[in-house]
């Protein structure tokens, strides 16, 4: 840091402002907060002497251009092409149990197609009585429901099963991502063609260029499937499924089929790709679990971690962290600080909704010394989130999706946070 | 009471009404939507299921015209074996290697049902270009695809019937009766929980290198 009363910040400062909005947008961010001692006690900050931007400046708003890091990020050498690849959700930089939409991971299989509202139809058809075309505004007519949940990739931590691999809880844990999701049930929509006897599977298909498929038991179609339009609130992003999307309580994310466009009504699964090929997981006879819907019980501490070193010597801390379960409500967060010797229970933050993001909270006086940080989620079934060790027993290396064991940060004595596995 | 209809004009506005009698209630039935034509569905039902084949199309296809199919197509992203190709997928190959430490998922190693195949490529294939093949331009590359898998004759022609016949390898691969989860028992200690303190078993991770880098926040 330079002193307060550098000249050369002083001259820094002058310029900038006169450079006003374009600085605050570009590069100058980080020199400008450098230089900020100007601005602060007993100084009158330069905000403060100025008339902000007015109400028609913005008409759609957008983060503070000083929060640039907290982006979505990619893995460049996970998949072949961006159009089929996967984005992360930066945990390490949010709080609460709500993702804003703009944040919430992608997953797509062929772009983001460009949909007309407009020119959008959701064609429901097979064993039903009255196959039926819906428009946009056919469907807002019909009673709506809004539902808090979590969206998780099955394939969140894939990445670590044989050992920790990515240095930040963005990329090991940033496959999920949970809003407010409004929409029309898909029971009604169901009840509104005409389920036939035989019917026990739908099949659900995106609009996008891998017109992408799955297969979806009907009881749990008729239970508690959201056809949705809307996302926190406003239509759903285009990146999330606008203007059309399913949402499958508790499910993993692949079956949540985005710019949905058909169901189809059978009486058996289809079997195509994204449920034999891919979404299933090997075991080590060779053999494949198919049909795993449920995103078990999970969770990971947010703060500290890679991204959020203790960067203040000893002293107090507040241990932070994120817990999910597709089975139910999160009933219980425990933590450790030495690697699963001993346990505290964390705080709750409420409401604790039912497979919805939950915040946990535990305060930490550190000594400085080393510790080997987890969390354990239990859910109301009763579900307890397991070590890697014990999943490894139960399904071996290669099983790739569905990976919801207790994660390990080592917090070195400088307070450095790396992601660690341990026996 | 308001005290001006001006007032009350604005609380309407906002959506702050006075309560109101209660709606009837909803018919089981709304009448919303219109119907969907023959034609309207054959337009969109291009699904095909894998263990029956319902939906196959009419048409055949044959193993030479989907060597030239692929080559032209499909090899770019694939290789001219279906070997793949940098990042993306080998589509054959690996038979036998499900048990092993690098499982190969193929069309002969890991499929279960040859529909499937015709299905995906159909509604996804080429990337960038999906539903622009004909239908037996898919059942040529099912074909050729099938061959360089030892699994279809080169000089046999493919059609719905003999894809709806034919076995893949990993046709019995998969366990379908339901999830088996949850397959961990649940572990609830609280207190001096381990036998041995812990051993670290992997901390490459911050070495690694294979996590891209972040700009850390300017504070």
């Amino acid at each position: 840091m330079s002193p307060p009363n550098d000249p050369s910040r002083r001259r820094f400062l002058k310029t900038s402002a006169i450079g006003g909005l374009t600085l605050v947008a570009g590069a100058g961010v980080g020199e400008a907060m450098a230089a900020g001692a100007d601005n602060l006690p007993p100084n009158v900050p330069e905000w403060m002497k100025t008339l902000g931007p007015g109400v028609t400046a913005n008409p759609y708003g957008n983060p503070s251009p000083y929060e640039k890091n907290t982006i979505r990020r990619n893995v460049p050498w996970l998949t072949a092409t961006e159009e089929s690849s996967i984005n992360f959700t930066p945990l390490h930089e949010l709080d609460g149990i709500i993702t804003p939409s703009g944040l919430c991971f992608e997953r797509h299989h062929g772009g983001v197609p460009d949909i007309d509202p407009e020119q959008h139809r959701l064609m429901i058809h097979g064993l039903v009585d009255r196959p039926l075309i819906f428009t946009m505004a056919d469907l807002m007519r019909f009673p709506s429901v809004s539902r808090i949940h979590f969206l998780e990739c099955p394939a969140n931590g894939g990445m670590e099963w044989k050992g920790a691999q990515m240095a930040g809880v963005q990329f090991s844990h940033g496959m999920v991502h949970c809003c407010e999701w409004t929409g029309v049930k898909l029971s009604t929509l169901l009840a509104e063609a005409g389920v036939q006897k035989s019917a026990k599977w739908i099949l659900a298909e995106g609009a996008d260029a891998a017109a992408m498929t799955r297969s979806i038991p009907l009881a749990k179609a008729m239970d508690d499937i959201i056809v949705c339009y809307s996302q926190n609130g406003e239509r759903i992003r285009p990146e999330n499924g606008y203007p059309l999307r399913l949402l499958v309580p508790g499910w993993e994310g692949n079956v949540n089929i985005k710019w949905l466009r058909r169901i189809k009504v059978g009486d058996q699964p289809w079997h195509h790709r994204e449920e034999t090929s891919k979404y299933t997981d090997l075991m080590p006879d060779g053999k494949a679990r198919q049909f795993t819907f449920v995103q078990e019980a999970n969770s990971v501490i947010t703060s500290p971690c890679p991204e959020k070193p203790l960067k203040h010597g000893k002293g107090f801390y507040e241990i932070r962290g994120l817990a999910w379960s597709g089975y139910g409500r999160i009933k219980k967060v425990d933590v450790s600080t030495d690697g699963g010797m001993n346990w505290r229970t964390a705080e709750l933050q409420g409401p604790v909704l039912s497979r919805c993001l939950t915040r946990f909270r535990l305060p930490l006086q550190w000594d400085g010394r080393p510790m080997l940080l987890q969390s354990r989620a239990t859910d109301d079934s009763g579900y307890v989130q397991p070590s890697i060790e014990n999943l490894r027993k139960a399904r071996g290396l290669n099983s790739i999706y569905h990976k919801n064991s207790i994660h390990t940060w080592r917090v070195r004595p400088d307070g450095e946070v790396e992601n660690v596995q341990i026996a | 009471m308001f005290r001006s209809l001006k007032i009350l004009a604005i609380l309407l506005a906002l959506g702050l009404a006075l309560p109101v009698a209660a709606q009837d209630k909803p018919a089981k039935r709304f009448g919303f939507g219109t119907p969907a034509t023959t034609e309207q569905i054959a337009g969109w039902n291009i699904d095909v299921r894998g263990p029956d084949g319902a939906g196959l199309p009419p048409g055949k296809g044959s193993v030479a015209a989907g060597e030239e199919l692929f080559m032209a197509q499909c090899a770019a992203c694939h290789g001219e074996f279906a070997e793949g190709a940098g990042r993306y997928p080998e589509l054959i190959g690996g038979r036998g290697t499900l048990k092993s430490d690098d499982p190969r998922k193929t069309i002969d190693s890991y499929w279960p049902h040859g529909p499937s195949l015709y299905d995906y490529i159909y509604r996804a294939m080429p990337f960038g270009a999906p539903q622009s093949l004909t239908h037996d331009e898919v059942y040529s590359i099912v074909a050729w695809l099938l061959n360089q898998g030892d699994l279809w004759p080169a000089d046999k022609d493919l059609d719905a019937a003999s894809l709806k016949a034919l076995k893949l390898p990993n046709r019995d691969g998969f366990i379908t009766g339901g999830d088996p989860r949850p397959d961990v028992k649940p572990d609830t200690c609280m207190t001096n929980c381990r036998t041995a303190p812990p051993k670290i078993t992997s901390d490459l991770a911050a070495r690694l290198g294979v996590t891209p880098t972040q700009q850390k926040a300017a504070d």
